[in-house]
């Protein structure tokens, strides 16, 4: 195994970490502020896939159908939220069971509309090359997504550190009755919180498409992925979701290529050694 | 009549019942899904005994019952063990001793940290039957699994292999039932109602959530061996993270923390979702309303539901009222 092997792996783990990245700061944020283990998050993601992949269908540019699918999921989340999750947000048992029978519907819903077959989706016309450095070969559109999804964590954690919607965040998950106290508008948080996390989850299925495709039972695939990157980082932090998300990625690309048969249980042990030494993972407060 | 006479009155009755039934003409369709509903009671009480009784909400049940099964599965066509009695065994052997692997990491946390460090540990478990095929047989799964004789009884028929099933049920309820009402039990209420204050008392709470985990996972490991013999096929499905939800719901339909509700929750789902796949490709959809309105405006389960219902029907609302404490 020479130097392109790990080159190759290693561009590809932080593309597929990148894709993580966009459920995984969802599902660590809306946990840290709201308590709730959103399970319909990877949902989201394939649902998005979808709305943009028959938007492209209808001639729409790519990126304008991912972001379309983006704000329809986005639609979709805030209306589950406010209908039913907005009442057990200090309840996590409750939110849990909600979201997982939401995911269920979702799943099935997708199903009827979309059919079973797995869909291909083409990245955008001008990344749809590969560049050639010495022996490697690697798509364009890998870096592109890398790109991509640095750019959204940049502005997440600047809204998180420069904004006042960021300081109302921080200061509700540090001590949300203080903040109420205070007469901050949690709520108000809370509401942009969700629809933020299922905005990148929606988005986020037409960006990592072209590497994940969109299939049935895909969510059922990356929300364990998602949870891996959520418990490596700690919950409730963007920090960790971010360097988990690329180590996840990483460990994946390269256990695929040197385990096959068992790459998906290598994924687990950062898991398992994060569990053992450091259960509140990376980044995270004790739960 | 005490409330226990009548208990008494209502569960012969329900064994009678489930003891004519195959008897009394009822297709062998229908039969084969009791035989269904029985073993699935038998780990949703499983889950409900941590669940309900302890407070610990495992995502990890289904890959306990899965070990169950595969066990079943891997030694048949690896080892040629195939005998009733060490299959039961071992099924439940290899089940406790993941829960006591389980145990060491999930229960290093508590609540929502436990939710999803079982969420991880399941999905581990699935990896593992899903992508090492030289064990597991991967997505195909293992076939050619054959109902062994139990004494000299042989049950490889429908009818035969209900009774069986049934068995283990009764034998599962009654045990968990004297469980939960021992010493053992009340201490794992306590740790359920107040984790704290048990451990100012000077219990050892994580030993108890250890040993509730062992003990569910006994019962898990022993309906997974039974499902193995019953389906004759198993597949990283068995163990999957759905499976997992399908037994959560088991639980929360019945009525958490309280045993016998588990067999109302586990005919529900099996049958819904035989019946309704027959007629509607939605039926996934449906079982996800059917148990989101559970959760949403039911909480205590059918078996808290029925008896409000009735009660609202005969119009005793006040008299109801007034039972409430």
């Amino acid at each position: 195994m020479g130097i392109q092997f790990y080159v190759q792996n290693a561009l590809g783990g932080l593309a597929y970490g990148s894709l993580l990245f966009l459920i995984a700061s969802g599902l660590t944020l809306i946990f840290g502020l709201m308590r709730i283990i959103n399970l319909a998050q990877t949902a989201f993601y394939l649902l998005g896939a979808y709305i943009g992949l028959s938007l492209v269908g209808q001639g729409w540019n790519f990126w304008l159908a991912g972001l379309a699918g983006g704000v329809l999921t986005m639609a979709l989340g805030l209306a589950v939220y406010s209908a039913f999750l907005h009442r057990y947000h200090a309840d996590p048992l409750t939110s849990l069971l909600l979201t997982l029978g939401f995911a269920l519907i979702l799943d099935d819903g997708i199903l009827a509309r979309w059919g079973g077959d797995p869909h291909a989706i083409a990245p955008p016309a001008m990344l749809g090359g590969s560049i050639t450095v010495g022996s490697l070969v690697f798509p364009q559109y890998w870096l592109a997504l890398i790109g991509i999804s640095f750019l959204i964590a940049a502005i997440m954690f600047l809204s998180l550190q420069r904004t006042m919607l960021g300081v109302i965040i921080r200061a509700s998950v540090d001590d949300e009755e203080m903040a109420r106290g205070l007469g901050v508008d949690v709520n108000r948080a809370f509401y942009i919180v969700f629809a933020a996390g299922a905005l990148i989850a929606g988005l986020g299925g037409m960006l990592g498409g072209p590497i994940t495709s969109a299939y049935p039972g895909l969510d059922g695939e990356l929300l364990p992925l998602a949870f891996a990157v959520v418990i490596v980082g700690g919950m409730g932090s963007l920090t960790g979701a971010f360097v988990g998300s690329l180590l996840i990625g990483l460990v994946n690309a390269f256990g695929k290529a040197m385990f096959p048969e068992l790459s998906y249980f290598t994924i687990f042990v950062p898991v398992a050694l994060i569990m053992a030494f450091r259960p509140q993972g990376l980044f995270g407060r004790k739960l | 009549m005490s409330v226990r006479t009548r208990w008494a009155i209502a569960a012969a009755t329900g064994l009678i019942v489930a003891l004519l039934l195959p008897r009394l003409g009822v297709p062998t369709f229908y039969i084969s899904l009791l035989t269904q509903t029985w073993i699935f009671a038998i780990v949703a009480m499983s889950l409900d005994l941590l669940v309900g009784f302890t407070g610990l909400v495992n995502f990890s049940q289904a890959a306990l019952f899965g070990v169950g099964a595969y066990t079943v599965a891997i030694g048949a066509t690896r080892f040629h063990i195939t005998g009733f009695a060490e299959v039961i065994v071992l099924g439940i052997v290899a089940a406790v001793l993941t829960a006591a692997l389980f145990g060491l990491v999930a229960l290093r946390s508590e609540g929502v940290g436990f939710i999803i460090m079982t969420i991880a540990l399941n999905e581990i478990v699935w990896g593992l039957a899903y992508q090492w095929v030289s064990v597991s047989g991967g997505d195909n799964g293992i076939t050619g699994i054959v109902r062994p004789h139990v004494g000299p009884f042989d049950v490889s028929a429908n009818t035969g292999y209900y009774y069986v099933c049934l068995a283990f049920f009764v034998l599962a309820l009654a045990l968990l039932l004297i469980v939960v009402r021992s010493p053992f039990g009340l201490v794992l209420k306590g740790v359920r109602e107040t984790p704290r204050r048990m451990l100012a008392l000077g219990y050892n709470v994580w030993l108890y959530r250890y040993l509730a985990l062992m003990l569910s996972a006994g019962f898990a490991g022993m309906a997974g061996v039974l499902f193995a013999w019953y389906n004759q096929f198993v597949g990283p499905v068995t163990l999957s993270l759905d499976q997992t939800t399908q037994i959560l719901i088991m639980v929360i339909l019945g009525g958490i923390g309280t045993l016998y509700g588990q067999l109302f929750g586990a005919f529900v789902v099996v049958f819904l979702s035989n019946e309704l796949s027959a007629v509607t490709q939605r039926w996934e959809m449906i079982l996800g309303l059917v148990y989101f309105a559970v959760v949403m405006y039911a909480p205590g389960g059918l078996v808290a539901l029925v008896p409000r219902l009735w009660a609202r029907l005969r119009g005793r609302r006040a008299a109801l009222a007034t039972e409430e404490p």
